[in-house]
């Protein structure tokens, strides 16, 4: 028998970090486009950054590790009555603060993953919907100490680096978001690659085949839960320091479901696309609702509909697969 | 030698069917063994046995001595027990470069690095390419698994295999659906294998398994009906009747 010829794989080219660079770039320029054309919406765009995590929160899950969940929300809802109830308490450094949310959001996500990744299918999903509505119980019973009904308020944070007070504008909070949204975000480009990232988007795709390999399925998707609940608790902090006040809504099924939506809309399973999601659906609902306030919901319906029928993998998707077209194109020649 | 694997007394049934009944066997250093039978023998069921996909009803599994049939799926695999699927189970949506390189990553515990980037590390790369090369894969490497043709994709569920650096390997019909002209490929991947590890090969086409194995099991029913060398298994009575048919009868001079 012949000896075949070892052709070694000639190695891609890649420039350390620049797909990093080119996400901070990115979101900056969109952070510079927002700041100048709507500058008396910064209000809006701070909250539109708050969800953006909640959203990349539940792609880690659902679009890395096909976990379904209807009770996302319980992570950032974790975060923000954690870093307002702090503050009432007396801790007011805004990076503190953060630390804070982050810190209740991975407890959060470590209890709801060891529960919810237990289990696979429909029962999951149910489990996931249990989780949300007894942690959105709780927030409503336990008014001692969240306020309730009425939820938190007076939510008064001193300045960042003791330098930079938060303004009515939310000039400060939107900078300070963007800020924490382009560390966060690189963070998690260079995770979603690591060995540790790539197992996970195995397990999604076969998880008998990752077990073959020798994978210990349920403990990997437990600290994934609670990555992701460390980037929901980011989130669900900085919405309460830029708000001021933290309700049930944070919380709520409809939050789960609707960053859901956004998820979906863009495109799970890529950053970009749990981005692109969050910013599409955000503003189309600040659009719509306040040109239609009766029937803007019925508009989302009919969107998310063509979106499913035309992009069924997500906006994203015909972005990423011209990308990797033009990749292969420049490295043929 | 000492046995790397061995089945006692090993049975199941779905139900009311009896799939394996009282199986026996042993593979040791070295052992390159095929195990052959008719559809529906049992042999992939006896597979997902020995690696813990399904419980035995009776019986017991031992590697090098020690009991293995209460351990889970991956423990298993951390003990060299590796086999390939009949039907490819692969990581579809990813590349074939990834495919390996996470078996390549789990075996050198490195896939719980949460930050470096992973395919590419000089050390996973090396291995990966040179597997890829040996199986004539190497354009292929940065192309979805799902993009593939099925029987490229047969050849990444071995090349998987050969990536864990087992001490048993369990093959299920290597070569089904692997064009003809590639299959030699999948006889020198095995070659080139570590002498002292055993491999077990399901395989159907009774050249390859002439070329590869040094013992062969029969499988009928269920039951291990025969166990010798491949010129045994051919003279045979039983299994002649019980499988191999018109194919002895054309090996032997009339
Ligand atoms: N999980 C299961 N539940 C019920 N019956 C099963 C199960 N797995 C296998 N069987 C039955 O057991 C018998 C043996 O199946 P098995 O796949 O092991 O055969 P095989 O020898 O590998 O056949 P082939 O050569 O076609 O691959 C078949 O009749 C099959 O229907
Ligand atoms: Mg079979």
């Amino acid at each position: 028998m012949s000896d075949i010829a070892v052709t070694h794989v000639p190695h891609k080219r890649n420039i350390p970090f620049a797909q990093e660079a080119a996400g901070a770039l990115v979101i900056l320029a969109l952070g510079a486009i927002g700041w100048f054309l709507y500058p008396d919406d910064l209000a809006f765009l701070t909250r539109l950054i708050g969800i953006a995590f909640l959203v990349l929160s539940l792609d880690l899950v659902t679009g890395y590790c096909g976990v379904a969940t209807l009770g996302h929300a319980a992570q950032f809802g974790v975060g923000a009555y954690a870093a307002g109830i702090a503050c009432i308490r007396g801790v007011s450094d805004p990076v503190a603060l953060l630390a804070v949310g982050l810190c209740a959001g991975t407890v959060m996500g470590l209890i709801s993953g060891a529960l919810i990744t237990r289990f696979r299918g429909l029962p999951q999903l149910v489990l996931s919907i249990a989780v949300g509505q007894l942690i959105a119980g709780l927030a409503n019973k336990l008014s001692w100490l969240t306020g309730g009904s009425d939820g938190l308020s007076g939510i008064e944070p001193g300045k960042v680096f003791g330098v930079f007070g938060f303004d009515m504008y939310s000039r400060t909070a939107f900078v300070f978001s963007l800020g924490v949204l382009v560390i966060t975000f690189v963070v998690l480009q260079r995770f979603v690659r690591s060995p540790f990232g790539l197992m996970c988007r195995g397990i999604k795709d076969d998880d008998l085949r990752a077990k073959m390999i020798g994978v210990s399925i349920y403990p990997r998707l437990v600290v994934m839960y609670g990555v992701a609940g460390a980037v929901a608790g980011i989130g669900g902090a900085l919405t309460a320091i830029s708000t001021g006040v933290v309700g049930l809504d944070s919380v709520s099924f409809e939050r789960s479901a609707e960053v859901l939506v956004m998820l979906v809309l863009g495109g799970a399973g890529h950053l970009w696309g749990a981005l692109a999601g969050t910013v599409i659906f955000m503003i189309f609902e600040h659009i719509v609702a306040a040109a239609n306030p009766f029937h803007w919901m019925t508009l989302v319906g009919l969107l998310l509909i063509l979106i499913v029928v035309f992009a069924p993998r997500g906006l994203i998707e015909p972005v990423v697969l011209l990308w990797a077209k033009f990749k292969r194109k420049g490295s043929a020649v | 030698m000492s046995d790397l694997l061995e089945a006692r007394s090993v049975s199941r049934s779905f139900g009311g069917l009896h799939v394996t009944r009282d199986v026996n066997f042993k593979l040791t250093t070295g052992d390159r063994v095929a195990l052959i039978g008719p559809n529906g023998a049992g042999k992939t069921t006896l597979v997902n046995l020995i690696t813990g996909d399904i419980a035995p009803s009776e019986g017991q599994f031992f590697m090098g001595g020690d009991e293995i049939t209460g351990l889970s799926i991956p423990d298993r695999v951390r003990r060299g027990l590796v086999r390939t699927f009949q039907t490819t189970r692969l990581f579809a949506n990813l590349t074939v470069a990834d495919n390996i390189a996470l078996a390549i990553m789990q075996r050198k515990r490195i896939t719980r690095r949460f930050f470096s980037s992973s395919t590419e590390l000089p050390e996973v790369r090396a291995e990966w390419s040179e597997i890829l090369s040996h199986l004539g894969l190497d354009r292929l490497a940065y192309r979805k698994v799902v993009e593939l043709a099925y029987g490229q994709q047969r050849l990444i569920e071995l090349a998987i295999g050969l990536a864990l650096h087992p001490k048993v390997l369990l093959l299920d019909e290597p070569a089904a659906g692997v064009p003809h002209d590639e299959a030699p490929r999948i006889l020198e991947a095995i070659n080139r294998l570590p002498s002292d590890i055993a491999v077990l090969m399901i395989e159907h086409d009774m050249d390859l398994v002439f070329k590869f194995a040094k013992r062969v099991l029969v499988l009928a029913a269920g039951r291990l009906i025969f166990e010798g060398s491949p010129d045994q298994v051919t003279a045979d009575h039983e299994v002649r009747r019980a499988y191999l048919g018109s194919y002895a009868d054309a090996r032997r001079p009339t």
